[in-house]
């Protein structure tokens, strides 16, 4: 029962991972497309002191490599977290397998 | 500064380095060894041909012109490969499992095979990516220029070297490109050149940005401080703009065909991606880093001239830095020829497969693609269609003389690929995608793009301006580029972007959602959506060891032990690893292939070792071919088994005809010194007694009327054999002639028994007779039939061997034939002899000491058959019974 358990415990966790790796992506979207916005409004104040291009450039590579290490993070935890080569792919729900 | 001529000297040495590169791989790669071709890192690195001359030299350009939006060309494909989980590792396995070799192929096979949809992608590849490739060759001619200001020759030397270009990057693509049609479509010589062509760019762009800001300026604070100062600041910062084309770029990434080619076909092990998503955008962030340095520090120096274009060429060429200019140079070069290279395969091989030999297939009416001959034609036409894509491209640079519209062409570029992107995010998420849905999608997305974006740019490219492009087509307005439907557009890339992407999105899900898919088109669209239950992802070279287990368990199956043994042995001993498992290299895969192919069939075999070796799925065109083979396998041993039963049967026949052919044989001697005995008997009396007569001393009246008389009767016995012989003949020949008459079966019966001398005094045989049922009128031959009555009587009479003989004569009364049966009380006749009754001269061993020639059966037989009707002996227990069977016909006509 215990064993049981463990085993379902690590399948979670794998779905939870891919979860992340889905999620990634619309992390980047936000954080890539945010200072649009939030520029545009910077004009409209006009009078204050306007955030510069080299903010921005330092801003976007900040996001940049974070977003970069959050992937390389997430995908070898999904790596390590897939069973071997063949077995079952990490996409297979296990309720999925028997339907087949 | 270095001369014309010494920099085409380096430019030589490089392209032969890479040369070496390249051959190297491919004989590591042909032994098995290149085991850093596998690594996640190689493929990273080849991914890198996103970044073209163009990037390379125009991001700082762009920088210079627009500030940050040059960032979105590489945070587009940064979306994409942060969620490769999602989409990416879809499509490489979807590319693997089905074997696809291009984005053509994808969208044909995933919409049914479809070859006019492959057709049309194929066309929008090739125009998306002809103007790109003349792109590379003006960047590289350009680069070139800026070292070499005096022309060597006499005419101009921007041409020249074009040319020259062209020529040397189609040699590198078919000589490494088109080696072999290899069975993933994998070229390792290609990638590594491209991964050595990446480091030399990522490195020179590197180089030139450290040098920038801690040569130039101080460190990277006052680097922040003179960006904050220079005129790149006060761009205005275009929010659509920046939505768009990280969006364009995104979804280019995914849809050109050069990076289709690196990122799913030369994928070798899914599990790169996992290395690549990350990997990759750490790649475009360096390459980017100092872009925006660059242009600050070169609009900065006045000597490095006003085109920001060549900045990271002429700001470390201003400043004394020569080396560090010919780094960038070949950073430059780099990046441009591996492009080229990448297109022009990828290219090649949707144009081969998807155009020109579907036309050869038509032209020559040859069905078999598999053949060895198709192979040949296949890799002419490959070769062919990368000269000609070059040329192409060749052309479009000269025709445009290289004019500053060029560098418009890459986004445009974009945007025509990027009209496959619904037809192929929709085909491997949404089932219901259809063939219908994805042409008209793509259809009016092509010609909206190509109508709104590069219609005007060549025209304007080439120096021609077409008043329709003005005014709109027949004065129409608002069908005009210029101002589609009406609207004065800022900015014709979005504009254009919108309006074709749109349509077609659009367009693709009406279409998908009312037509109805074809049967292989649902299938291949589970197989695509569903791709993850239907496949399994393949770890390359951790994977080998086994696979060569796998295959050897297999060809064991199919081949027996020894055979597959033999051949491993073999395959292994020839790769140098005699006593090991040999490697699976695409040749010993081909021989293996062909060695079960005898057992199996090509297209099963085929299967067999794709399904171990590539990990790919049966698509449904082979399942078909296998079927086939099996069905032919099937039919074939069906005849076997049929001839085998029929030649059993025929055997059998042959056993019991000689058989019974020996036991004639053996009769017929007896019969022979039987009738031998039988004629000689009467003659020797014969002769005897008319010597007696003939003598000198007469003998007595008395004594000469009694031998007269055995004289006579001897004679009668001899005239009857040989009446009966005569009898046997005339009936076996259908001669006969019958006299029928009305008859009553009792009177018939009643002559038989008196003739037969049965009733007569001291007569043994007892006859038993019911007469009641004997009354029956019959219409029929009365003589033959008392003769066929007589001969069973008299053989009763002769046969019969019990103490107290005794004949039962019964007569059956039955619906449309009477049937009259004898059955004496003897020992019956063998079951040896059973089958030979009826043959003439055969007589049964029970018969030996009884008078008779053995032809009364036979004649009895002969006559019931003339009669119409049948003489059949009954085997029972005791006894011996036969039936006469008299017709319906006899019955009828009485």
């Amino acid at each position: 029962m215990a064993k049981r358990l463990f085993l379902e415990r690590r399948t979670y966790r794998r779905n939870r991972l891919q979860d992340a790796a889905r999620l990634l992506p619309v992390l980047g979207i936000v954080l890539i497309f945010a200072p649009i916005f939030i520029r545009d409004s910077d004009a409209v104040t006009g009078g204050g002191p306007a955030t510069g291009l080299s903010q921005w450039l330092v801003y976007y590579f900040v996001i940049w490599i974070g977003l970069i290490g959050i992937t390389a993070l997430v995908s070898r935890a999904l790596v390590r977290s897939s069973p071997d080569a063949g077995a079952t792919t990490p996409e297979d729900p296990p309720a999925g397998k028997g339907a087949r | 500064m270095l001369s014309f001529n010494g920099l085409v000297a380096v430019c030589i040495l490089y392209v032969i380095c890479l040369f070496g590169v390249a051959f190297l791989a491919e004989k590591r790669a042909a032994e098995g060894k290149a085991r850093w071709l596998n690594s996640p890192i190689t493929y990273t690195l080849s991914l890198s041909i996103y970044t073209t001359a163009w990037t390379f030299y125009g991001a700082v350009g762009s920088a210079a012109r627009t500030g940050l939006e040059f960032l979105t060309i590489y945070l587009g494909p940064t979306l994409v490969f942060l969620g490769w989980f999602w989409v990416l590792r879809k499509m490489v396995r979807i590319g693997r499992a089905q074997r696809i070799t291009s984005i053509a192929d994808m969208i044909s096979s995933r919409y049914g095979k479809s070859g006019g949809l492959a057709a049309l992608v194929t066309v929008l590849a090739v125009l998306g990516t002809t103007p790109y490739i003349a792109l590379q060759l003006q960047s590289v001619t350009l680069s070139f220029s800026v070292f070499a200001s005096p022309a060597p020759f006499g005419f101009s030397d921007t041409d020249i070297t074009a040319v020259w270009v062209a020529g040397g990057l189609a040699l590198f693509t078919i000589v490494f490109g088109t080696r072999s049609l290899d069975l993933n479509e994998r070229h390792p010589g290609l990638v590594s050149a491209i991964a050595v062509e990446a480091i030399v760019k990522l490195f020179a762009i590197l180089a030139v940005g450290v040098f920038v800001v801690w040569g130039v300026a101080n460190g990277p604070s006052d680097m922040l401080d003179r960006i904050q100062a220079s005129p790149v600041s006060q761009v205005e910062w275009n929010g659509a703009r920046w939505l768009g084309l990280t969006a364009l770029a995104a979804a280019a990434i995914l849809c050109l065909p050069r990076m289709f080619q690196v990122l799913v076909v030369e994928n070798a092990d899914e599990s790169h991606l996992a290395t690549a998503g990350w990997a990759f955008p750490l790649y475009l962030l360096l390459i980017s880093l100092f872009v925006v340095p660059i242009a600050v520090i070169g609009l900065e120096l006045p000597s490095a001239g006003d085109n920001p274009d060549l900045f990271v060429l002429t700001v470390p060429l201003s400043l004394g830095q020569d080396g560090l200019a010919l780094l960038v140079f070949l950073g430059g070069f780099s990046a441009a020829t591996s492009m080229v290279i990448v297109a022009a395969l990828a290219l090649s091989t949707m144009l081969s497969n998807h155009i020109i030999m579907p036309l050869w297939l038509r032209a020559t009416r040859l069905d078999d693609p598999m053949s060895g001959d198709m192979r040949r034609v296949a890799l002419t036409a490959r070769r062919l269609s990368i000269a000609g894509i070059l040329f192409l491209g060749l052309a479009y640079y000269r025709l445009s003389g290289g004019a500053d519209a060029l560098a418009e062409i890459g986004l445009i570029a974009f945007l025509g690929v990027a009209q496959v992107l619904p037809a192929l995010v929709g085909g491997i998420l949404w089932r219901g995608a259809t063939r219908t849905g994805a042409a008209l999608g793509i259809g009016a997305g092509f010609a909206i793009w190509a109508w709104l974006l590069l219609l005007p740019n060549v025209a304007e490219t080439g120096g021609l301006i077409f008043g329709m492009i003005e005014n709109g087509p027949f004065g129409i307005r608002w069908l005009s580029p210029a101002t589609p439907l009406g609207l004065q557009a800022t900015d014709p890339l979005l504009t254009a972007m919108i309006l074709s992407l749109g349509v077609n999105t659009l367009l693709f899900i009406l279409g998908s959602l009312v037509t109805f898919p074809s049967p292989l088109e649902r299938l291949q669209g589970a197989q695509f959506v569903n791709v993850y239950e239907h496949s399994r992802p393949l770890y390359g070279w951790q994977a080998a060891a086994g696979t060569a287990d796998d295959l050897l368990i297999m060809a064991q199956r199919i081949m027996g032990t020894n055979r597959a043994g033999r051949l491993f042995q073999s395959a292994a001993v020839r790769q140098g690893r005699a006593g090991d498992m040999p490697e699976p290299t695409p040749d010993f895969l081909e021989r293996l292939e062909r060695e079960l192919a005898g057992s199996v069939g090509a297209a099963t075999a085929h299967a067999m070792v794709t399904q171990i070796t590539g990990g790919a799925t049966v698509s449904v065109r082979e399942l078909l071919a296998v079927a086939d083979e099996t069905a032919q396998i099937m039919e074939y041993s069906s005849q076997l088994e049929a001839k085998s039963t029929e030649l059993a049967q025929t055997a059998a026949r042959l056993r019991e005809a000689n058989a019974k052919l020996t036991e004639l044989s053996v009769q017929k001697d007896a019969f022979l010194s039987q009738i031998s005995h039988e004629l000689r008997t009467p003659m020797t009396s014969i002769r005897s007694f008319s010597e007696i007569l003939m003598q000198a001393d007469p003998v007595d009246d008395a004594a000469r009327t009694r031998f007269s008389r055995i004289i006579h009767d001897e004679s009668l016995r001899l005239t009857r054999l040989l009446d009966d012989l005569l009898d046997l003949s005339v009936l076996e020949n259908g001669k006969v002639t019958l006299h029928e008459d009305a008859v009553d079966l009792g009177e018939v019966i009643d002559r038989a028994v008196y003739a037969a001398g049965a009733q007569e005094e001291g007569g043994r045989l007892r006859i038993v007779r019911d007469r009641e049922a004997e009354d029956v009128a019959l219409w029929t031959d009365a003589d033959r039939l008392a003769q066929v009555f007589i001969n069973l009587i008299s053989n009763a009479q002769k046969y019969c061997d019990a103490t107290r003989p005794e004949l039962t004569i019964t007569v059956h009364t039955l619906p449309g034939r009477v049937e009259v049966e004898f059955a004496d009380n003897g020992t019956g006749i063998p079951p040896r002899q059973q089958a030979l009754i009826f043959e003439k001269f055969a007589r049964a061993d029970t018969a030996k000491g009884a008078p008779g020639a053995g032809l009364g059966l036979a004649i009895s037989r002969e006559i019931m058959a003339r009669l119409g009707g049948g003489l059949v002996f009954l085997p029972a227990a005791t006894g011996t019974r036969f039936r006469v069977r008299l017709p319906a016909g006899a019955l009828r006509a009485a």
